[in-house]
């Protein structure tokens, strides 16, 4: 077994028990700091995959930004909510079987993939490949993006906002 | 030089992004239906990625791809949890199966 299919296995071992744990533990909290645990391990995927630059932003923006977003809003919230049952029993399989029945579609179309040469200058200054693109060939849809970012900014911001007049009405 | 096929990441997306879609579809707390998009957005990010490196025209273009989709998925987590804490303030619960009306 190479070294490169051990560091695989231990990786994609690691994002799916992250999952698991992710459906099956009852706080809420729990679960989301189990999400932690794929997100790390995808990104040691990333780094295998020679793609240096989108790992680094993955632990960043994933493990960090979202995941502390997310425990602001159950501190905000229910911080000690528990998934008490098992929820509905019927709906749970129904969705199940939707899924299973998904799985095996998606299964045998990906399973005759396979694709000749791979990229070999991807792992070659990863980061200053990925900035000549965006400032040359996406140039356009990398503002589009910063116009994205400002509105999601200011719509967060109008929408969790406290309503003055609502305010001055329950007083 | 490739020992892991392209086959392997893309089945490891696959089982990602059925135990996303099963999270979203059947958990009861919002804020975990949230980190279940994102855990399917997650699943996509690698498709795009492995097929930067081994697909049909392997190139640099799909790492920027991911790197879009990495940055409208950051928006969207903010702007639900945004409308999450709305509507915790209305309606004093988080539990998905209780946001059943749109005026209070």
């Amino acid at each position: 077994m190479s070294g490169e299919l051990f560091a695989f296995l231990v990786l994609a071992l690691l994002a799916i028990l992250g999952g698991i744990l992710m459906l099956n533990l009852t706080k809420v909290i729990h679960m989301l700091l189990s999400l932690v645990l794929t997100f790390l391990a995808i990104a040691g995927l990333y780094v295998m995959l020679s793609a240096e630059f989108v790992a680094i932003a993955q632990v960043l923006i994933y493990s960090g930004a979202v995941t502390i977003i997310m425990i602001f809003g159950i501190m905000l919230t229910r911080h000690n909510d528990e998934q008490k049952t098992r929820g509905n029993l019927t709906r749970n399989i129904i969705v199940g079987a939707g899924i299973v029945l998904f799985f095996f579609t998606m299964y045998f179309s990906i399973n005759q993939v396979s694709f000749g040469d791979q990229a070999t200058s991807l792992h070659v200054e990863n980061t200053k490949q990925i900035g000549v693109e965006l400032y040359s060939k996406y140039v356009i849809p990398f503002e589009l993006m910063s116009v994205v970012l400002l509105v999601a900014l200011v719509g967060a911001i109008i929408l969790a906002k406290r309503d003055d007049e609502e305010e001055a009405e329950h007083k | 030089m490739s020992a892991i096929p392209v086959n392997a990441y893309l089945l490891l997306a696959l089982v990602l992004f059925c135990i996303g879609l099963f999270g979203a579809l059947t958990k009861k707390n919002t804020v975990i239906v949230l980190i279940s998009i994102e855990l399917m957005l997650n699943a996509v990010n690698i498709n795009l990625v492995a097929f930067s490196k081994y697909g049909i025209n392997p190139g640099i273009t799909g790492q920027i791809f991911s790197l879009f989709t990495i940055t409208v998925a950051a928006a969207e987590a903010a702007v639900g949890l945004a409308i999450l804490i709305a509507l915790y303030r209305n309606r004093s619960t988080v539990q998905i199966d209780e946001m059943n009306t749109m005026k209070h």
